[in-house]
């Protein structure tokens, strides 16, 4: 099996915040990104698609494809965009690096037809990144 | 939540200290042939980047695994206070005994950080040098002594 890495780089707004806890609870937990008038960053995507290379033409998946799916399905949803209010699959969630990188797992599993994504890796900052992947078989370290 | 993910948090801390390979268990000479510049009696030091990976159930309340307002304080106590700009093998008790090199720092700042209350560690990665990386993780931990050695 070979591991096939495409990154790419979006910019965007967001900040955190939860409705049902109280303005004081919020600052608390979650500091100056509580901020109600939002920050950004330049996030950092890796995707990486597993699978056995075709005999014919040496690739798991055409990188061209991949590129395409991921302009489409990411950077049109979320460059240059505020993730709490316009992008739908956050909707109700905080944009957290987990969350983000949980969206982004979902919106491309379906559309990666050749191979299999392997891992969603989302980089707020060079010092700070999620990684998504399939649950392991026997259960251990999933979702709440 | 949906279930079918996992997701971890990955953290990057620095520190810089200085250390040297020397078995107080072997001879001058073996220490030399073993260790080579590393040995020198003086010490040498290096830019170290800590690479803390936690995984859990991410809080519904809060989108997070892990509160970085607890984490950081508590890698900075754990870890940095007790390292950073440290001579390891004379300021770190651990060290004293056992040789510092980055394989025992990684399974020492392993020890340190799995006390971590609010979410489960599940891997250590240490840069010696941009060149050379030492991991640890749980599965580790059933094999005495086993860390991936990454280099350049």
């Amino acid at each position: 099996m070979i591991r096939v890495t495409r990154k790419l780089e979006f910019s965007a707004a967001h900040f955190y915040h939860n409705p049902d806890l109280s303005a004081e609870e919020n600052r608390r937990i979650f500091g100056k990104c509580n901020n109600p008038h939002g920050h950004g960053h330049n996030y950092v995507v890796e995707v990486t698609v597993a699978g056995e290379p075709d005999p014919n033409t040496g690739m798991v998946l055409d990188l061209k494809e991949l590129k395409d799916i991921l302009q489409r399905e990411v950077m049109e949803r979320m460059d240059h965009r505020h993730l709490n209010y316009e992008v739908p699959e956050l909707a109700g969630q905080i944009p957290t690096c987990e969350n983000i990188a949980a969206a982004i797992w979902r919106i491309l599993e379906p559309q990666i037809t050749k191979g299999k994504l392997d891992r969603v890796r989302l980089y707020e900052s060079p010092d700070l990144f999620a990684d998504c992947t399939a649950e392991p078989a026997n259960g251990a370290g999933g979702l709440a | 939540m949906k279930s079918g993910i996992k997701l971890s948090l990955t953290r990057r801390y620095r520190f810089s200290a200085s250390h040297r390979l020397h078995s107080p268990n072997l001879s001058d000479q073996e220490n030399e042939r073993l260790y080579g510049k590393c040995s020198n009696p003086l010490g040498h030091g290096h830019n170290y980047v800590v690479e803390a990976t936690l995984t859990g159930p991410v809080d519904a309340a809060t989108g997070m695994i892990a509160n970085l307002g607890d984490l950081d304080p508590f890698v900075e106590r754990e870890v940095i206070e007790a390292f950073d700009q440290k001579n390891l093998n004379e300021d770190v008790p651990e060290f004293r005994k056992n040789v510092p090199t980055t394989e025992n720092v990684v399974r020492e700042i392993y020890r340190r950080l799995s006390k971590f209350p609010a979410a489960r560690l599940e891997r250590i990665r240490v840069e010696e040098t941009s060149k050379n990386s030492f991991a640890y993780s749980e599965e580790c931990e059933g094999e005495q002594g086993m860390t991936e050695r990454g280099a350049k």
